[in-house]
């Protein structure tokens, strides 16, 4: 053959595969309006920057005709490209191909891509659509589950591991995301579930549908697995770059600097808590007035909303935010906000991420149902990361801090590098009511008036201890602030802590209360 | 906040604040005291065979009835010595989870 003949046979083979499972295959992932596994990446990475690999790749199994079937790339699309600039490595499981089914082959290009992104530190996005194991390979697709899964963990908290569920993602398969600091979903598109509908009908005789069984919904909203809800793949795509503009490529690295920008006007810092305690507000306007351009990307925004978790910037540099939501169960800390809020102080530990707390929080939950599932362990994951963590820890107290709350809302106690509390603050071990008729129990039950008395005793614990003086007294609080300064001081508080270093005790790792 | 939106309220250690309250709060089950002589179904199944009858006595540990779920022929056992007051399934049914079986007292 001449080089011409040469090149002109590696094209004829790259067409090939690039039809994927062939375009009858390719019509019906259009009809169930999702982008074809190229396709996705395309949208996805910055222009003409996907270098793929492995496309000559074919599985070798032998059992049950499987010889005779061609299976183009295996069915998953593997490669790097960047977006904004950066560098990521990424797969894409092909449904078009054996319906993106997972044998050998197919799990030895992204354990192969994976490795490479480790090695490489550089991000690492999956995008799942796949029927699951191909069972005429046996335990060899379990070999591959495995192997991916070993790898997660290897990579997790080294690079930034980010799953896309663009179809369904069933069985062991979706222990992979699992594993992973961000997964994605869109509204009719992911479904991802252990077992399904059928088998717990047969099983169980329980009906359910797929889509509530487990739709992008339930995991954005219910389940808690899912982090970012998106009604189209576009908009996925887009909320993907997003992050990725907030988060660093690596652990040895810091997130990448933008041009300082002022919050919008609209934002009025002082405007939003009202006088009256126990009113709620949104706290996501607090984090809007004081982040760069009043830019705020919220994780989880459905799911335990009594936790507002989230990313934004203040000087160009980004922070992660955690605030106790008023609005939403009056900003509690129970069980589901416990684990979404602890899962992410060591996401933002692990990637050099600044940490802003803004408090106001009445204590936990009280509940059987609370208590039954475990609050007790739950609470203790937020103790355990904020304690864990060595980043730039910073808390703005704006009003309650009662108790237990108080403490697990990075206090001083655990090490956070700088508290300030607005004038609001009402930092005690509870709330005046509870705490009066505790005290006073006596008192009032013996008084001739004990509506009056109970009253005057609340306004007598309210002016002594509802207000941030007696923890600054203390220095657990290191300034009382205008909300107006708030920004400032922040600005201020991570430009001190910019190189913070900090050596904890050598071990192995530390038992989280999982 | 905007507009007048109308909150709930929540008591928190005797403090009322007024917020939204979550589904997951307002559908919560209220609390059944576990009753010690009741025999219920862990799981859903069917009831492939019972070894009492009403008014029977019966030990502490002893086997009542198999519950078929799952492929697992599940012995489920009294909790208590005393006598079977209610039997309320029978060979064949298939029962949800959380029913109850069979009342012992």
């Amino acid at each position: 053959m001449t080089i011409e003949r040469k090149i002109h046979d590696l094209h004829e083979r790259r067409r090939k595969a690039l039809l994927g499972g062939g375009e009858k295959a390719t019509e019906k992932q259009k009809t169930m309006g999702k982008l074809t596994a190229r396709e996705r990446i395309e949208a996805l990475l910055d222009e003409n920057t996907f270098h793929e690999y492995d496309m000559f790749v074919e599985h070798d199994a032998r059992d049950f005709d499987m010889d005779k079937k061609s299976l183009p790339g295996d069915g998953v699309v593997v490669g790097t490209g960047t977006i904004f600039g950066a560098p990521v490595a990424i797969f894409a499981q092909d449904f078009t191909v054996a319906g993106g089914s997972l044998g050998i082959m197919h799990a030895k290009k992204i354990t192969k891509i994976m490795d490479h992104a480790l090695r490489m530190r550089i991000p690492l996005i999956g995008i799942n659509d796949s029927g699951g194991a191909r069972i005429q390979e046996g335990v060899n697709s379990l070999y591959g589950y495995g192997e991916i899964f070993f790898r997660n963990t290897l990579a997790s908290g080294i690079i930034p591991q980010i799953s896309v569920i663009l179809g369904p993602c069933a069985g062991g398969a979706v222990y992979s995301p699992a594993l992973t600091d961000f997964v994605f979903v869109v509204d009719k598109v992911s479904k991802m579930f252990i077992t399904g509908p059928e088998v717990i009908k047969t099983v169980l005789g329980e009906e359910i549908s797929m889509e509530d069984l487990g739709g992008a919904r339930v995991h954005s909203e219910i389940s808690g697995n899912a982090h970012f809800f998106a009604k189209s793949e576009e908009e996925c795509f887009a909320q993907i770059k997003k992050l990725l503009t907030f988060i660093p490529w690596n652990n040895s690295r810091k997130a990448r600097m933008f041009e300082p920008a002022e919050p919008k006007p609209e934002y009025e810092i002082g405007k939003i808590v009202s006088d009256d305690p126990s009113m709620p507000y949104d706290v996501r306007d607090i984090i809007r007035a004081v982040a760069d351009n009043s830019d705020f990307l919220e994780i989880q925004e459905m799911y335990a909303r009594n936790i507002v978790i989230g990313f934004g910037r203040l000087g160009g540099r980004t922070a992660g935010f955690i605030a106790n939501q008023p609005a939403e169960m009056a900003g509690v800390l129970d069980v589901d906000s416990s684990d979404k809020a602890a899962r992410f102080i060591r996401f933002c530990d692990a990637f050099n991420i600044p940490i802003i707390t803004l408090v106001d929080v009445p204590g936990y939950l009280p509940g059987i149902d609370q208590e039954h599932a475990g609050v007790i362990r739950h609470g203790a994951k937020i103790l355990y990361s904020y304690s864990e963590a060595t980043v730039p820890k910073i808390t703005v107290i704006i009003r309650k801090a009662y108790g237990g709350g108080y403490i697990a809302m990075a206090s001083r106690h655990l090490r956070a590098d700088f508290v300030f509390a607005w004038p609001t603050a009402e930092i005690a071990v509870m709330g005046p009511e509870g705490a009066a008729n505790i005290i006073f129990r006596k008192e009032i039950a013996e008084s001739e008036n004990p509506e009056e008395t109970r009253k005057k005793m609340v306004n007598e614990y309210k002016q002594k201890f509802a207000n941030p003086y007696v923890a600054a007294s203390k220095g657990y609080v290191d300034a009382v602030i205008e909300p107006a300064e708030t920004r400032e001081m922040l600005l201020h508080a991570l430009e001190i802590t910019e190189n913070k270093h900090v050596s904890m005790p050598s071990k192995k790792h530390g038992i989280p209360p999982f | 906040m905007k507009g007048n939106e109308e909150f709930k309220v929540l008591n928190i250690d005797f403090t009322l604040y007024k917020t939204r309250l979550s589904k997951k709060f307002e559908n919560r089950k209220p609390y059944q005291p576990l009753k010690p002589g009741s025999v219920t179904s862990f799981i859903p199944g069917t009831i492939t065979a019972i070894f009492v009858k009403e008014g029977q006595e019966i030990k502490e540990g002893e086997v009542v009835l198999i519950l078929d779920a799952m492929k697992m022929q599940n012995r489920l056992k009294s909790h208590i010595s005393g006598k079977v007051k209610k039997i309320n399934v029978k060979k064949g049914d298939r029962v949800a989870k959380g029913e109850l079986l069979i009342e012992i007292e």
